[in-house]
């Protein structure tokens, strides 16, 4: 309560001011009014597991709008502090704006109290804001860390729900990786059990769904520190360019070549001194 | 991409749910179930916590949509605890109550979710409120609420008989949440418990009533422990 100038001062209680813009906003687009535009959706699958000395986060690379990928090698693992990450499923822009801010508040709370950043402070925040905003923000996430208190996953939902949880896919592909993580996980796995299970996880989503593909991305949070390991595994299915679209000097024959001389007449000349104000 | 079709009323992750509290002399049970559920066919966890202490002798269960639920919680916990340090004492388990229903009543447009809230206080010792989603504050010897618990009604009645001891209070909760998990297709997982008197919280129990394992209570069976 005494560094007030983290964030926006905490009123009490709640503020519904959003909730009346938001009907506005969706009767209107409704009438044809206003046309919202559509966000490029993620279309994701992203993994997390808590292990015997921390947490390890996973997500595929593919961004898609529609049909087309939009973003191949995408990096859906977000920093937060030092010690969290934040994977991020849903609208693209949102998960990147929320963690960003959520990542800036942290550093100045850093700063100023001269702690580092617990996860639960970062859920708290994250659950206030999306509540706010009622839904409106699309980003589900999944934030991992390792703080004085032990290491910890927890998910935030888009409505602002919070859950506290030992492993936890989500995105579009979280049905295949949830079935693998709820086939596999142990408490206490060590480090390459805990990383060949989140990989296998993101894998089963990038088979089974089409809005996830292309690598997978890891990062290893424990005590000492982070290990973002990006890409785990390459997608085997890289298209490499047949040929070179390059064209040399000389490809294009010249056929002809004009000259043609532009003639300048000089109207009028002035010239200003220039003040240069130094002691001498 | 969404795979999942909303449920009309609640959107995003839903506590369709069992929750109950049950007063003996001397204290409180609280209890619930421990599924979430999104959309009325995908369970979101299979052990969420539904009980949330707001103080050190009382609780709250919660039941609807879970932002709300626990956004009202965690306002409702910041207000009791300043409230506590003004007076300079324990407060009311009524306080926390109608703490709960000014927010639940004040903004009954744009949430919806409803809470029991139980615990003991020196002035009256143990209680149990109903706090309804539109801000109904009732209180109870018991009370049950949540989806499941229109599947149970009949029982709670029937077995319910004041100046229970604590133990057999227990087991008419766990037998109540086991019946109604059975039956309710949204509510499920463990039995949370949590037992309030003077001294404090007493233990917080995870009976372990999921019906896939071995101690299994039939729904159909009238449990004899």
């Amino acid at each position: 309560m005494a560094l007030s100038c983290v964030l926006e001062p905490a009123l009490s209680g709640f503020n519904f001011e959003n909730s009346t813009r938001n009907i506005v906003l969706e009767n209107g687009s409704e009438e044809g009014k206003i046309k919202a535009p559509k966000p490029m959706k993620t279309g994701t699958t992203i993994a997390g597991v808590v292990y015997k000395d921390g947490v390890v986060l996973g997500a595929d690379t593919r961004a898609t709008s529609d049909e087309v990928v939009a973003d191949k090698m995408c990096a859906k693992i977000h920093y937060i502090a030092p010690n969290i990450y934040c994977c991020g499923a849903g609208t693209a822009a949102d998960t990147e704006k929320t963690t960003e801010m959520l990542s800036s508040n942290l550093t100045i709370f850093s700063m100023n109290s001269g702690r580092n950043p617990r996860v639960v402070m970062a859920v708290n925040i994250l659950q206030d804001m999306l509540f706010r905003y009622r839904g409106m923000i699309g980003a589900h996430l999944i934030l991992g860390g390792v703080d004085c208190t032990g290491s910890h996953l927890y998910t935030v939902g888009p409505y602002g729900s919070m859950d506290k949880v030992p492993y936890l896919a989500m995105g579009s592909g979280n049905l295949p990786a949830m079935g693998i993580l709820e086939d596999r996980f142990k408490a206490n796995m060590d480090l390459e059990e805990a990383k060949s299970l989140v990989s296998d996880a993101i894998h089963a989503g990038i088979m089974s769904d089409l809005g996830s593909g292309n690598n997978i991305d890891l990062c290893v949070i424990t005590k000492e520190g982070v290990d973002y390991i990006r890409p785990h595994k390459e997608s085997p299915f890289n298209y490499k360019r047949q040929a070179k679209y390059k064209y040399k000097p000389g490809t294009t024959p010249v056929l002809t070549k004009t000259v043609t001389q532009v003639e300048l007449e000089l109207l009028d000349e002035t010239v200003q001194m220039m003040e240069t104000a130094g002691s001498s | 991409m969404n795979r999942h079709s909303f449920d009309s009323r609640v959107k995003g992750v839903s506590l369709g749910t069992t929750i109950l509290a049950v007063k003996f002399a001397g204290g409180v049970i609280i209890g619930s179930d421990s599924r979430a559920s999104m959309g009325g066919s995908y369970v979101s966890s299979k052990v969420i916590n539904k009980l949330v202490q707001v103080h050190d002798r009382i609780f709250c269960c919660m039941s609807g949509s879970l932002a709300d639920a626990q956004a009202i919680t965690r306002a409702a916990k910041f207000q009791l605890a300043f409230h506590s340090i003004q007076m300079d004492e324990p407060p009311l388990v009524m306080a926390a109550a109608s703490i709960m229903q000014e927010l639940c009543y004040q903004h009954k447009e744009e949430l919806s979710a409803g809470f029991i809230t139980a615990g003991w206080d020196r002035k009256k010792g143990p209680q149990v409120y109903s706090v309804s989603m539109g801000g109904m504050l009732v209180s109870q010897p018991f009370t049950i609420g949540g989806s499941g618990s229109t599947y149970i009604y009949g029982y709670a009645d029937a077995k319910y008989k004041p100046g229970m001891t604590r133990e057999e209070c227990q087991t008419f909760a766990v037998n109540a949440l086991a019946l109604a998990m059975g039956r309710d297709n949204v509510s499920g997982g463990v039995a949370h418990l949590a037992i309030i008197s003077e001294k404090g919280e007493d233990m917080k129990e995870d009976a372990d009533r999921a019906l896939s394992q071995s101690r299994c209570v039939m729904g159909n069976s009238k449990a004899k422990e």
